[in-house]
């Protein structure tokens, strides 16, 4: 290796660094190193006089490389590489050294800062001493965008994507999109109704020339990186041809399979081949296989035989896809905490204790009631009811720790619609605090209490029992100090929200993070709020956390902006630091192959072999090999080694 | 193993300064660090620091060396376990570095000499309390020559 011609630049940082580092006594010593022909301090390299005189001094000297003793490279290592890049050289020959961060602010010995300071320098001009040029490795981009999950989240991504020009496959694990939101009945603060305003963007959806459309698929797996994942996709057979299909319903009406109806949350049956509702997208009959009596002609085909649009194939086979995706927007959506796991709210066995999505089913126009409220138990109109809130939620020692964010509002929103329905009847709501920050939503609580008389109490309810055909609420009042008991027709309880059972799965397919809750985890809590930790995976709505419609849909955008701007490059590069194989000591042992966590090396013609592309750069490769066969680029073992000697004084 | 002895042949000077060779992975520990220096904690300067991308890139040979080189004491420190930038990294580490460990002490040398700690980017106090108490817990051992080259 020819010797090289360094440049050191000793930054004073004002006095952050000068008062307890001797800055002219390091830039002195860096004088002192072979491969060292100038060095320099200044009392702030990175402002423009300072960066000027890198640049200079490059050109001037004939520099090859460049260390800057400043502060943490995460703040200027960027400035200073585009600084070397400017004047010429190599942007990867220009290393940082932390004198601020990890010596001048920690210490007050200034002989013994300036003797550390005079180290890490030494150590990172050793470092350059034995670094090459490096190009960024260029990717291509595939210019698709793979959205997980049909609800109102992967809707707006889709349609935004679309719009954008970029072309969508939206996946959907059941027969229909819509999500849970299709499931409502009206929606705070305004009270439109829920499926007057999804119902448009789902038929957008099922018609956009950008979006293809699979429902009753499910992710199975997924490789590749950021601009070139492979997605592979399970789709499930409907046994129903959806071009054929003119959901005339004949077929339903011979099925002899009666099952509970998922979409109406089992308050209403539903036969074996079934439609969840009539609006549904695509808008098409699903045989449920698990119900059905055997695709057998001699067992049964009565829908077949009744269908007249021959529509129906029981010899459809599930199919698995394989699509080509440079992002992919996980938006998998909530479920309720369950009923099952609350023992003194009857474990989900009371048929007049209903959770929220069932109450919103009563509500619905289209619901089982046909939008009357009616006890499941006896179809009676029922005059008291009792809302509790917080069930799940805000109960670290049994349940969820967290607060599930929109049940204030939509128990304010049930109570109200509870009133409108049975003007008579009386609305009790039990709440720990109510949490109404947005627009309009403290306005709407407050004319739930005033104009609609919800009576709220502050408090809650301990047990619940049934009894001579009602239900009796125990609960406290703690603004009075008094205890409660209230002889209910229904109950209504506001469940906690959690991850979809889906979102486990999917953060495990694609190897994003999960938060202690089990939500999808975002790379920074502030600054990247829709990005996951693997680039290139965005998040949306209810998956990332408990949220409520109009913050799902900006969440949706952004992360489909997000997309827009990364598949908006022509080529993605991906830093060239990456392990290198040294074909003459490699003998084809395996041990890195199966110490990579990316699956980044594999072997051929008995040697090892790196896909830069897929390489991160962790070296864990390389601490694994016995033989020295393999090293990051510009962090080899013989740099490493030269830096040690620094630090120790050689 | 005498190392009753060993105390005795390195006779506590008020100047003995243990020098720490310090990797810190990039994600995590060095961001610790640079943490600490933010808030301005102070602790001792004897451990100086070479940045890694992970601690799972540390080979045994680097420990070794900075042994053979002259450290007194050599510290690893990563991300928390399950929290590795690379996904596995520190599982790697540790396993590996755990046999170090196990080798000093059959090539003579206190492996108390080596450490591994787990700091995370929002872990400064945690960092600086880390070097804090691998000096103070150096100090009584003196000075390392089992290991190096020549003594110096």
């Amino acid at each position: 290796m020819s010797k090289k011609r360094t440049g050191v630049f000793v930054c004073h940082c004002g006095n952050n660094i000068a008062a307890t580092v001797d800055v002219a006594r390091v830039a002195q010593e860096m004088a002192g190193e072979e491969s060292v022909v100038c060095a320099k301090d200044y009392v702030y390299m990175c402002s423009d006089p300072g960066q000027n005189a890198v640049i200079q001094a490059i050109k001037d000297n004939q520099l090859d490389s460049v260390v800057v003793s400043c502060c943490s490279p995460t703040l200027h290592e960027k400035t200073f590489r585009d600084n070397a890049r400017a004047a010429g050289l190599n942007e990867f020959t220009c290393e940082i050294a932390n004198i601020r961060e990890q010596c001048a602010w920690v210490h007050k010995d200034r002989a013994k800062a300036t003797e550390k300071a005079i180290k890490i320098s030494r150590s990172a001009v050793r470092r350059v001493s034995g670094a090459k040029s490096l190009e960024p490795i260029g990717i291509g981009v595939t210019r698709r965008v793979l959205v997980i999950g049909g609800g109102i989240a992967g809707i707006q991504a889709s349609l935004d994507l679309a719009n954008a020009g970029l072309e969508v496959v939206l996946v959907e694990k059941q027969a229909t999109l819509g999500g849970h939101m299709i499931q409502l009945s009206e929606t705070f603060p305004t009270l439109d109704c829920s499926q007057c305003i999804l119902s448009p963007k789902m038929v957008e959806v099922s018609r956009h020339p950008k979006i293809k459309l699979m429902t009753y698929s499910e992710l199975q797996e997924v490789s590749g990186y950021v601009g070139n994942f492979k997605a592979k996709i399970l789709k499930k057979p409907t046994y129903v041809d959806p071009e054929k299909c003119k959901i005339c319903d004949d077929c339903s009406q011979v099925c002899p399979v009666v099952v509970p109806n998922q979409y109406d949350l089992n308050l209403t049956a539903r036969r074996a081949i079934h439609i969840p509702y009539a609006q549904a997208i695509p808008a098409s009959y699903t045989l449920d296989i698990k119900a059905c009596l055997g695709l057998n002609p001699v067992v049964c085909g009565k829908c077949k035989d009744a269908c007249e649009a021959q529509a129906i194939n029981y010899d459809m086979q599930p199919e698995t896809v394989v699509e080509d995706v440079g992002a992919i927007i996980v938006a998998t959506g909530f479920d309720l905490y369950g009923q099952e796991k609350l023992g003194e709210f009857g474990q989900g066995k009371i048929e007049d204790v209903l959770d929220g999505l069932q109450f919103e089913r009563l509500c619905s126009a289209s619901g089982p009631t046909k939008g009357r409220i009616l006890r499941p138990s006896d179809h009676t109109e029922p005059k008291d009811v009792v809302f509790i809130q917080c069930v799940g939620s805000r109960d670290p020692a049994r349940h969820c720790a967290y607060c599930s964010k929109i049940c204030c509002m939509y128990t304010a929103k049930h109570a109200s619609l509870y009133k409108h329905h049975v003007p008579d009847g009386r609305a009790w709501v039990f709440y720990i605090d109510i949490r109404s920050g947005g627009k309009g939503y403290e306005e709407f609580v407050q004319r739930t209490m005033e104009e609609d008389e919800a009576i709220y109490l502050r408090g809650r309810v301990s047990t619940l029992y049934q009894q001579n055909g009602k239900i009796r609420v125990m609960g406290t009042d703690t603004l009075s100090g008094e205890n409660v008991e209230i002889d209910a027709d229904m109950v209504v309880l506001a469940l906690a929200m959690q991850p979809s059972a889906g979102t486990a799965e999917a953060a495990k397919v694609l190897k994003i993070g999960r938060d202690k809750d089990g939500f999808l985890a975002e790379a920074h809590p502030k600054l990247k709020p829709v990005e996951s930790v693997t680039v290139g995976v965005y998040l949306a709505g209810t998956a990332q956390g408990p949220k409520d419609i109009p913050e799902t849909v900006s969440q949706a955008s952004a992360a489909a902006a997000k997309a827009i701007i990364l598949l908006s490059q022509d080529r993605l590069t991906h830093a060239p630091t990456v392990a290198q194989v040294r074909k003459s000591h490699c003998t084809g042992c395996e041990m890195c192959v199966d110490a990579c966590p990316y699956e980044a090396i594999h072997l051929e013609n008995g040697k090892a072999v790196v896909n830069d592309v897929l390489c991160e750069g962790c070296g864990t490769c390389s601490a694994t090999c016995v033989r020295a066969a393999i090293e990051v680029k510009n962090a080899t073992p013989m740099q490493m080694n030269q830096m040690i000697e620094a630090v120790l004084g050689f | 193993m005498s190392r009753q002895g060993d105390w005795n042949l390195n006779p506590m000077s008020e100047t003995y300064e243990p020098k720490i060779v310090a990797f810190l992975c990039k994600w995590c520990s060095s961001a610790g660090s640079d943490l600490a220096g933010v808030s301005r904690i102070q602790y001792p300067a004897n451990a100086t620091p070479i940045t890694v991308a992970c601690s799972g890139s540390v080979s045994p040979q680097y420990v070794l060396s900075a042994f053979k080189k002259g450290a007194d004491g050599v510290l690893v420190s990563g991300c928390h376990i399950g929290d590795c930038h690379y996904m596995e990294g520190n599982y790697h580490a540790r396993r590996k570095l755990y046999l170090v460990k196990e080798l000093l002490e059959f090539t003579g040398v206190e492996p108390e000499r080596f450490r591994m700690s787990w700091v995370s980017a929002a872990e400064g106090a945690k960092f600086a309390q880390v070097v804090r108490d691998f000096v103070d817990d150096l100090r009584p051992l003196g000075s390392q020559d089992k290991m190096r080259n020549e003594p110096t």
